[in-house]
């Protein structure tokens, strides 16, 4: 097969950058620990209110500057609503939903993940910026799914 | 067996002398008449929905957002691409295969009837508000059971057609022993491959998850496995239509502009890697969802990223016919040629400026399959603003190209001077309307606009006020796209039925004098297949088993709108 010179080097290039994403996507996910939310730990959609931990909803300091929030997502909100934390706080958050799917996604963060019913999500985020941040469910949940939000204030 | 070979062969030449028989061309133009009449109100939906979210347009109670998004959805990915695919191709079929079958033409209509049956039991719901769940309905979410029997007719009248593109293919095969299938056919050969491959993923989830669910046979559903199985099928039917569009890159505009075609085998070559490895592509929807493993999603990046090897040969390769048959009309210099290409043309300005589009979208769809990457812009603006220029411009300009000539082709009429400057301009207006739209849509997603939310200013928070210039933007974009629409409907339903009679040629291009024998490899569609189904078993079977083992108990149905 004939194949000109300039088209070899050019999917030798194609090659090259798909497998440099591949490469620092792995990097990041393996040795940065960036990888995306992705936790297995299944629950009782019907049953949430009664298992731990989210029979107790809310924000607990696990840690010097680390705070653990379990959330529950339902239609059209999210328990606790406002959360507060000092500046410089990693915080890890549990999530799930009572009812459809919803999303989690904190405004000008990385935090955004899928929340599913039957399933519990983990994801974690440092704020270092001082300032209120909105949290809104960006996965379609039905007619009120605009209004779902809450904040996240950071002194 | 001699007899039949002469009648075919025969059969053909009368077919390139006379164009298409009426009966074939009625097939044809029934689908496209659907499909742009999907166009023009799905169109319509598009505006009221960018008018919404720009905050200038109330929606009144009786057709909420979520109603017309839905709409908006299924007419464009479900109707207006799959309708003019297989329009598309069914001409191709008849014009490189020797005309219809009859018996292809009877399945084309059961499939036709069927599709649109299908489709009305679908939208009855969705008007009357039972069945706003978004074309992706993700359970636990549940519409009125009829929105699912709609579906499954559609998936059946998919298949009817898949059947008789394949017995099309088969019979001329048959007639034609060691010879290479024509390329077009070859195109559609994978597409309907595809087709059959991708819908199977959503009758499963349709058939044996939703209907006994939302009919209260059984009380729970596994929402993860029901979205696995939904996205296997909804990135597959969107690369179809990418697939479709890029046929006519390679086999047809070479032709438009007067040059020949690339390399045969290479075309093959595209061809092949993106029917076998396309479907495992589905997984890249899912990458911020709990119960998937980050293995099983890094490795699904690179099946993902696999395809976009393909779709940078195929960026070569138009890019050098270009060049080539430039300067076999004299063009010069490192760039100069490009003044020998054929700006006023729409059947070539149409896709070319496709084509342009999708080096943005492809670089977008690379950076979104890469896991950290998308979990920044999943599920905002910035993904609409992705599908609009990967389906709303690569794919769809391409397919409003091949309207100028497939349309009086089909009715035997002609496209004149003053219905061609008409498409140009059209042209212009859906180009401009749609950079506008899609720009804005990815800067606002990432700022953190969420996709699928009618307007909303959350409560008056601070951060959404940066959000307004931009949807602002997206009402102007959507606004010129509205009369673009209108431009291109009115074109079509003008050469289907108005335009001066006369003689259209279907343009395919031919290979370079001289150029290599394509090896018959290439034709073992046998071995493609299983090699299809080996990637999607190695891609799903270990994903789908964990899911199914290790399932929370299901979710029962919920209706939230
Ligand atoms: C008149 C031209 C068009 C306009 C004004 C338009 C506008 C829009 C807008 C404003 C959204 C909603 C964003 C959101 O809230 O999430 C949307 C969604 C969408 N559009 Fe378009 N669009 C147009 C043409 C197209 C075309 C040609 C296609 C595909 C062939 C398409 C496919 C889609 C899809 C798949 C969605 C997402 C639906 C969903 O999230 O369920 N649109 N469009
Ligand atoms: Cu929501
Ligand atoms: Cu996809």
């Amino acid at each position: 097969m004939k194949m000109h010179l300039d088209e070899k080097i050019w999917l030798f290039l194609s090659f090259g950058m798909i497998m440099g994403f591949m490469i620092f996507t792995g990097y990041q996910a393996v040795a940065l620990g960036m990888g995306p939310p992705s936790h297995k730990e299944t629950i009782d959609p019907k049953k949430v209110d009664q298992t731990a931990p989210f029979d107790q909803p809310g924000i607990k300091q696990i840690g010097e500057n680390e705070y653990e929030v379990v959330m529950t997502l339902q239609v059209f909100s999210f328990t606790p609503m406002e959360i507060e934390v000092p500046a410089g706080s990693t915080v890890h958050f549990t999530l799930t939903s009572k009812d459809v799917v919803h999303g989690f996604q904190v405004a000008n963060t990385n935090l955004n993940a899928m929340v599913m019913p039957g399933h519990i999500q983990k994801i974690s985020q440092k704020f270092d910026e001082p300032g209120e941040y909105l949290v809104l469910c960006n996965e379609y949940c039905g007619a009120g799914h605009q209004a779902m939000s809450t904040k996240i204030i950071v002194k | 067996m001699q007899p039949a070979l002469k009648t075919t062969s025969f059969k053909q030449k009368t077919n390139q002398v006379l164009g298409i028989s009426l009966e074939d061309a009625r097939i044809s133009k029934s689908y496209l008449a659907v499909a742009f009449i999907a166009l023009l109100l799905g169109g319509f939906l598009g505006l009221l929905q960018g008018l919404n979210r720009a905050g200038v347009l109330q929606l009144p109670p009786w057709l909420n957002y979520y109603q017309v998004l839905t709409a908006h959805g299924i007419l464009l990915v479900v109707v207006l691409s799959a309708f003019f695919t297989i329009g598309y191709f069914y001409a191709g079929l008849s014009h490189t295969l020797g005309g219809l079958l009859p018996k292809v033409r009877k399945m084309a209509w059961i499939g036709f009837w069927m599709k649109i049956f299908g489709f009305v039991l679908a939208v009855i719901p969705i008007l009357r508000n039972e069945a706003s769940v978004m074309y992706t309905f993700y359970p636990p979410m549940a519409a009125s059971p009829m929105f699912y029997f709609g579906l499954v007719f559609i998936v059946l009248g998919v298949w009817m057609l898949s059947f008789g593109a394949f017995t099309q293919v088969a019979n001329w095969r048959r007639n034609h022993k060691g010879e290479h299938l024509p390329i077009l056919a070859f195109f559609a050969t994978g597409v309907f491959v595809l087709l059959v491959g991708a819908t199977a993923f959503v009758a499963v989830e349709v058939i044996f998850m939703i209907i006994p669910w939302t009919l209260g046979w059984v009380d729970g559903i596994n929402v993860l496995l029901a979205r696995t199985l939904f996205w296997a099928f909804g990135h597959t039917a969107v690369n179809i239509w990418y697939l479709t569009a890029v046929s006519a890159w390679y086999v047809i505009i070479p032709k438009i502009i007067g040059g020949n075609r690339w390399s045969d085998l290479l075309t093959r070559m595209v061809v092949i890697p993106l029917v076998i490895m396309n479907i495992t592509g589905g997984f890249h929807h899912q990458i911020i969802d709990p119960g998937i493993s980050e293995s099983i999603k890094y490795m699904h990046v690179f099946m993902s990223l696999a395809i976009g090897f393909p779709s940078l040969m195929t960026a070569y390769a138009m890019f050098r016919v270009f060049e080539r048959t430039a300067r076999a009309k004299g063009g010069k210099g490192l760039v100069g040629w490009y003044k020998k290409m054929p700006w006023g043309d729409v059947r070539f300005l149409a896709p070319f400026i496709a084509m342009v589009a999708f080096i943005p979208a492809g670089a977008g769809g690379i950076a979104q399959s890469t896991n950290q990457l998308d979990q920044v812009v999943h599920n905002t603006m910035w993904v609409v603003g992705h599908f609009h220029i990967t389906l709303g411009m690569s794919v769809i300009m391409t397919f409003f190209g091949i309207s100028y000539w497939l349309v009086p082709y089909l009715s035997k009429r002609v496209l004149t001077p003053a219905m061609n400057r008409l498409g140009v301009i059209q042209t212009i207006v859906w180009t401009i309307g749609m950079v506008i739209m899609a720009i804005s849509m990815h800067i606002v997603g990432l700022f953190g606009s969420p996709r699928r939310t009618s307007f909303t200013t959350y409560g008056n928070f601070a951060e959404t006020l940066g959000w307004n210039p931009y949807m602002a933007a997206v009402g102007i974009g959507a606004t010129l796209l509205l009369i673009a629409v209108i431009l291109q409907v009115y074109a079509v339903f003008n050469l289907m039925f108005f335009a001066p009679k006369g003689v259209t040629e279907f343009p395919i291009a031919e290979e370079e004098a001289g150029a290599e024998k394509t090896p018959y490899w290439t034709e073992r569609w046998g071995v493609w297949v299983i090699l299809m189904l080996i990637v999607v078993s190695m891609a799903y079977v270990l994903p789908i088993v964990d899911m199914i083992m290790n399932a929370p108990p299901g979710s029962p149905p919920f209706k939230t709108w």
